[in-house]
């Protein structure tokens, strides 16, 4: 991305907090803050993997950005739009421009609606063509994406799991997104047949430049088809950058130690893991400071990690981390941060 | 290979379903030798997990295991027994760990009296000399505090500590032959590499065989010793790991280390300059999908998928060729090897 690019998406300070209302099993109620000051943008035509183990809060993140969730506080610009200060009805036209792709289609599609009227709905309700052009446009859009014209007959449960993804990827491509926040696509899938999804959304972006948020766990999906990478821990991200250098050189333990985890399909590979001790703390109660400190391998840390929570902090050209036992690999001064990684956060982004 | 602990021969299993009858195993023939890890792969629906339930017995109508298939273990064919002699055999000679660790474990019993019952049900120990025995199973697996742990309930625990705990049920009457059926597949990439390590390791302690099933090649490179790959009801191939990995015959298993991601970042600018990820390189894909078991192609049951199938392929049922003395595969191009050399550079060289 070169740096006077505006990105399409721009995501700064997004929190979302969740109540907890009553009392849970006898356990006094609190809150749960699931997304935690995070910032990030995307260029056009670029795919910014958002990864992580269950529960750090990176499906949140991309439901956020496409306000299914709404924030609690933060700024989220989609092509210089401020998409949280939009009403009802300019943030219904903005989500023609902005689709999911959920990780199961089965349960996002309509069960009781033929998968031709399903891909027609969005392209009627959004005024883009009715009647025989609409039909016409089905069918255009079921050859892109691999299917038959007589599949707009089937119900979604006649499909397999790799044909149901290319339905749900048609219904969201039918309005003529410029982005699409694809949550867990492949991760229901068999190895084989990932391989065709993952082919067809690389096309897709190719012939239409679309824009990717790719929310997944399996960074060996990721490498397939990221251009950028944020790793996210417990709300946050904590390492960020383009794809090469986050695989190449990670710098942060924690995604080392998601990198090292990941079985090569090689028998003759040398495995070295960095174990990491136990679980990830709950996020209703994270600890002080850097909250990896628990599960750290680093041979570095001490108490003062757990003094404060470690900011992002550019460590190589356009690649962050937030650890303050890492000293930046490459000379960054003068650099001029990416929009990437706000340095210098304007004002008090608050949305309620 | 030496005299076999675990002998399938001519396994047919089939379904009675609306859309006619579906051969789901059609003719498995399967060694397992003691103190091996048999890794058994393939997509979603070629019969994996119908075979390993057929070992257990635990398959129930409309489900019918036919008549002439065996199942031998200690000289005895499991088949053939009264379901009361079976049950002694289920966790005391054969135990089973399944994906889904929260569905497999009763919500409302403590972690320590589910192990314990099962020592209770097949042993006459004493309500404390069981209790010890779940403590030390839990200790076995590496679960911290196993004391505090066997006094939890399932919900208490997180979703890795709950494998183990399955594991440590399934083991607490050190059964000969263990079946993990994608035992690690619902846990996040960091929990499933401790787990892993964790069975490897317990198998060299314990000598147990191990089948594992699973659809994830990097797992099988890391802990099997031995590879069967299923397609359609079939083994396909069957071949020590390495030479499995290196020497691939079968198109289809060919297909699937093609297709297996791996964890490099796509090559090319990602990132730094002006391309990005779409259009950056297709993956190699198996094209299609497997068939519904009511309708298995004829001849070779993948030569609709397959790359290098002739006319040959579509009429007759290949064989399952010796390669070697480890090594099988049941495909034409194993007796017309001459064939091979006129294929396209991806099907006769070895996989990257």
């Amino acid at each position: 991305m070169s740096a006077g690019a505006e990105p399409l998406v721009e995501v700064r300070r997004l929190r979302k907090v969740y109540a907890l209302s009553g009392r849970l099993f006898g356990r006094a109620a609190g809150s749960l803050t699931a997304v935690h000051d995070v910032s990030f943008a995307i260029a056009r035509g670029a795919t910014l993997a958002l990864v992580g183990e269950s529960g750090c809060g990176k499906t949140t993140t991309g439901r956020a950005v496409l306000r299914l969730v709404e924030p609690t506080t933060g700024r989220i610009r989609f092509d210089g739009i401020d998409v949280l200060a939009l009403g009802p009805a300019p943030l219904r036209r903005l989500r023609r421009r902005m689709q999911p792709v959920f990780q199961d289609p089965y349960s996002s599609l309509n069960p009781r609606m033929r998968v031709g009227a399903i891909i027609r709905e969005g392209l009627v309700i959004h005024g883009l063509a009715e009647g025989a052009a609409a039909d016409a446009r089905v069918r255009e859009l079921m050859a892109e994406v691999g299917l038959r014209p007589e599949h707009a007959r089937l119900y979604p449960h006649e499909f397999s799991g790799g044909q149901r993804q290319r339905v749900g990827i048609a219904r969201a491509l039918a309005v003529e997104p410029d982005f699409i926040v694809c949550d867990e696509p492949v991760s229901a899938l068999d190895v084989s047949v990932q391989g065709q999804v993952i082919n067809l959304l690389l096309d897709l972006q190719r012939d239409r430049g679309l824009t990717y948020l790719f929310i997944a766990h399996d960074l060996a999906v990721v490498a397939q088809i990221a251009t950028h990478v944020a790793v996210m821990y417990l709300g946050r991200i904590v390492e960020h950058g383009p794809a090469a250098a986050v695989y190449r050189d990670p710098i942060m333990p924690y995604t080392r130690a998601l990198l090292s985890a990941v079985a090569p399909p090689d028998p003759t590979a040398r495995l070295q893991r960095l174990a990491l001790v136990g679980d990830a703390p709950s996020p209703r109660a994270a600890p002080r400071g850097c909250s990896f400190f628990a599960r750290c391998p680093h041979p570095r840390k001490d108490a003062e990690c757990t003094r404060t929570v470690p900011a992002l902090e550019l460590k190589a050209p356009g690649h962050s981390a937030a650890c303050i036992k890492e000293p930046p690999r490459a000379p960054v001064d003068g650099l001029i941060p990416p929009p990437l990684i706000p340095s210098v956060l304007d004002g008090d982004d608050i949305h309620r | 290979m030496t005299e076999p602990l675990l002998s399938i021969r001519d396994l047919r299993v089939t379904f009675a379903t609306d859309g006619g009858v579906a051969r789901a195993v059609d003719g498995v023939s399967l060694d397992l030798a003691a103190g091996e890890i048999l890794g058994l792969v393939g997509e979603s629906g070629c019969g994996k997990s119908v075979t390993a339930m057929s070992v257990l017995r635990l398959l129930r109508p409309p489900a019918r295991i036919e008549p002439g298939s065996e199942i031998w273990l200690d000289g005895r064919d499991l088949l053939a027994l009264p379901e009361r002699a079976m049950r002694s055999i289920r966790g005391r000679r054969i135990a089973m760990v399944f994906q889904e660790p929260m569905t497999a474990l009763n919500p409302v019993l403590t972690i320590g009296h589910q192990i314990a019952e099962v020592v209770r049900v097949h042993e006459r120990a004493s309500r404390g000399a069981a209790r010890a025995r779940a403590v030390a199973a839990l200790e076995q697996v590496g679960v911290p505090d196993p004391d505090l742990r066997a006094r939890q309930y399932p919900h208490q625990l997180s979703g890795g500590t709950r494998q183990r705990v399955l594991l440590a049920m399934a083991l607490v009457l050190h059964p000969a032959v263990l079946i993990a059926d994608e035992p690690t597949t619902a846990l996040d990439v960091t929990v499933q590499a401790e787990l892993l390590a964790l069975l490897a390791d317990l198998q060299r302690r314990l000598g147990m065989a191990v089948l594992l099933i699973t659809h994830d090649l990097g797992v099988v490179a890391e802990l099997a010793s031995r590879v069967a790959v299923m397609y359609a009801g079939q083994l396909v191939e069957e071949a020590p790991v390495q030479e499995l990995f290196a020497r691939a015959r079968h198109p289809y298993t060919q297909g699937l280390l093609e297709a297996a991601p791996r964890l490099a970042p796509r090559d090319g600018p990602h990132g730094s300059g002006g391309r990005h990820g779409g259009g950056a390189g297709r993956l190699r894909v198996i094209p299609g999908t497997v068939p519904p078991a009511t309708a298995w192609p004829s001849g070779c049951r993948f030569h609709d998928r397959c790359s290098a199938a002739w006319d040959r392929c579509e009429r007759e049922a290949p064989p399952s060729h010796a390669v070697d003395a480890s090594h099988r595969a049941r495909c034409h191009l194993a007796a017309e090897p001459e064939r091979r050399a006129a294929l396209p550079v991806a099907l006769t060289g070895s996989v990257r």
